[in-house]
């Protein structure tokens, strides 16, 4: 396989997917109709405030939905050509790890914590190595070594609670990443680490991507992050997937106002702190949905319209598209230079 | 690891110590022992002659001393109601048949208890979990004595399984296990469930899956030590349970063990015996906790390091 291949490939299709939640009170349409492709070697951030379903996507892809409330019950999600929604949970243990994989939100509670980090590690790439215990040991410190652990052949004996968070955050990694998969998903994965830690993580991760042809779909919550990054970014609101397209088309001319209203919320260095607003009112409940646009009560363009249907995809440029009946062919979105904040809460 | 063990040695021994005055001080205030070894129109020489034969004409102090040297030596003293006997012989008797019987009743509640737990967790929400857990409510408020009671009735006079009360073969002591191990199941089961739950809801769990291990690998390895940790701490009460149970139970079956002892003890007012029987049940608590706790850090690291 050529590199120009690799770079062009698609990996991964999702199409319609539809993850509920379904509770004694009510259905929670955690994730309600999304679509979007990932190409080999291609990072896709996935963006939203929190609670918008951007979990229950990532874990979708997995099949691992929190059972038995959560079920996937509608789409296609194509893993290197195959739909895994079809396949038997037999099946599934050889997709998870090998060929998708991911690193969840939180470090300092995702390694268990009366298990090695030896043990852990070798635990996840035995699943793809059949082999020896000397070998076995010395794939375990490499794999460590990749993601930048410091002596890691001490480091093997250690139990979680005796590293630090970047350091747990790394062995994460190491393990999500041991079985070489093609897809993995960062789900916030620097949230709980400061910031000096945060960019050494991002930029270890671009790097092992760089060595390995990793496609990446990195979610997050900050727009600052996306820009630092991502190749394409989608953004979710309330379940759905209501803008997406290139970085740099997005950054240049944001199209839904609700991408606006975020990408306006990034901190800016020339800006003063009083410009930055954040975008007023509460998403609806994914259990209670209106029938129209989701973000209207919160949105300065709302028009009649608005309310009473949920508007079609309107294309901008070739593979950038967003959600919103205020989008035609004279009006295609602000520039980001001329954009006004919608709401009242800036300066 | 070594370090932690020999401190909650450490912390037993002196535990125990203060047991023993403990006991010592609860034999003298609960009563002139002279009014149980003397008929109550005993003579001056009489009570003079008894004093002195049982040490009890010395300040209390020295009664103290004497009684400590005379643990030490092992001797824990003439049982009052059982002429021509020592506590120690009594205690000797008896002593294989509660550790048969708690040990028996241990087995079977941890059996029973650990997978039921996590099958039931597993099985959240299904007629599987519902037994569960009606099986555990009545477990747990239903007394032992009840519980004894009902397998007597059912087992052995009813269908003729088993004898109903006395010792020999294994026939006699099935019932009484049961009885003994009922009340733990329950409570086992349900710590087990609870945490079993907690724990698979966890981000380790969940990464765990994401590497693609087999559903009965996490359960059985990652989860299953993780849910340990806190029906083990209940573990340490279980001592506790079981003394008291075997007390009640061996009373309800004539089981010849230091539970059906100190309740004749009790009843004869032989407080040499009853103070023996309790330093026992007391001591026997104590070195339950230490392994207890021993396991416990075994199996959580961040205890060890602590
Ligand atoms: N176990 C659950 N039961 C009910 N609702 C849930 C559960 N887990 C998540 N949700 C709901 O699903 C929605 C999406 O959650 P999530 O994907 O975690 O959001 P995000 O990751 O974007 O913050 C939220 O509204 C949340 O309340
Ligand atoms: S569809 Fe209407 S309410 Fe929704 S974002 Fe566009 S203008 Fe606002
Ligand atoms: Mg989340």
């Amino acid at each position: 396989m050529t590199a120009v291949q690799t770079a062009t490939d698609t990996i991964l299709e999702v199409s319609n997917l539809k993850t509920y939640i379904f509770t004694r009170a009510a259905t929670v349409k955690a994730v309600d109709g999304i679509s979007f492709n990932l190409k080999k070697g291609e990072t896709l951030g996935i963006v939203g405030e929190s609670g918008c379903g951007k979990t229950m996507t990532a874990l979708s892809l997995l099949r691992l939905v929190p059972r038995p409330a959560g079920r996937i019950v509608e789409g296609e999600i194509v893993l290197n050509g195959e739909d895994i929604l079809q396949k038997s949970e037999d099946e599934m243990r050889d997709v998870r790890g090998r060929q998708i994989s991911m690193i969840l939100q939180d470090p300092q509670t995702s390694l268990n914590p009366v298990f090695t980090i030896g043990n852990q590690l070798r635990e996840a790439l035995g699943i793809a190595h059949k082999e020896n215990k000397s070998s076995m040991l010395s794939r375990a410190v490499d794999a460590l070594r990749k993601v930048n652990v410091a002596a890691p052949e001490r480091r093997l004996d250690d139990y979680p609670h005796q590293m630090s968070g970047g350091m747990k955050q790394r062995v994460v990694g190491a393990i999500a990443m041991s079985c070489e998969p093609g897809v993995i998903i960062a789900d916030e994965p620097t949230t709980a680490l400061d910031v000096t830690i945060q960019l050494q993580y991002l930029r270890l991760l671009k790097e092992i991507q760089a060595e390995t042809g990793l496609a990446i779909i990195f979610i997050t919550h900050d727009f600052g992050v996306v820009a630092r990054m991502c190749d394409r970014v989608a953004v979710m609101y309330a379940g759905r997937i209501i803008e997406q397209g290139e970085v740099r088309d997005i950054f240049s001319r944001p199209a839904h106002p609700y991408t606006q209203a975020l990408i306006n919320s990034v901190p800016k260095l020339e800006q003063s702190v009083d410009r930055l607003y954040s975008i007023d009112g509460q998403p609806p409940l994914l259990s209670n949905l209106p029938e129209g646009c989701r973000f209207a009560p919160r949105c300065p363009y709302a028009s009649d319209q608005c309310y009473e249907e949920y508007p079609s995809s309107y294309q901008l440029a070739d593979g950038h598209h967003a959600d919103c009946w205020a989008l035609d062919a004279d009006w295609q979105g602000t520039p980001i230079e001329e954009f006004v904040p919608p709401t009242g809460t800036a300066g | 690891m070594q370090a932690y063990i020999l401190r909650r040695v450490a912390q037993g021994i002196l535990a125990i110590f203060v047991i023993c005055t403990v006991t010592f001080a609860l034999a003298r205030v609960s009563g002139d022992p002279l009014n149980v070894l003397l008929p109550e129109e005993a003579s001056e020489e009489q009570i003079a002659l008894i004093k002195a034969e049982w040490g009890l004409d010395k300040p209390i102090h020295m009664q103290y001393l004497q009684y400590l040297g005379k643990l030490f030596r092992g001797d824990l003293g003439e049982a009052i109601a059982w002429p021509n006997s020592t506590a120690t012989e009594l205690i000797v008797q008896r002593l294989p048949n509660t550790v048969k019987l708690s040990a028996l009743a241990l087995i079977v509640s941890g059996v029973i208890a650990f997978p039921v737990g996590v099958l039931v967790a597993i099985k959240k929400d299904t007629p599987f979990d519902y037994v569960g857990k009606l099986f555990a409510i009545l477990g747990q408020s239903a007394p032992t004595f009840a519980v004894g009671l009902i397998l007597m009735w059912i087992f052995a006079v009813q269908l003729n399984f088993f004898p109903t009360s006395g010792s020999g073969g294994v026939e006699y002591i099935i019932l009484p296990a049961l009885a003994l191990g009922y009340y733990n199941v329950a409570a086992l089961m349900r710590l087990t469930r609870s945490s079993m739950l907690e724990v698979l809801d966890t981000e380790y769990v969940k990464l765990a899956r994401i590497k693609g291990v087999p559903e009965w690998k996490v359960v059985w390895k990652h989860c299953f030590r993780n849910a340990l940790i806190v029906p083990l701490t209940y573990f340490g009460l279980i001592g506790a349970v079981l003394i008291t149970g075997s007390v009640v139970i061996e009373t309800v079956f004539a089981w010849p063990g230091l539970g059906h002892l100190v309740i004749k003890a009790i009843l004869f007012r032989d407080y040499v015996v009853v103070q023996a029987v309790v330093l026992l049940f007391a001591t026997a608590f104590v070195i339950i906790n230490i392994m207890v706790d021993v396991l416990y850090a075994y199996i959580d690291p961040r205890i060890r390091y602590t």
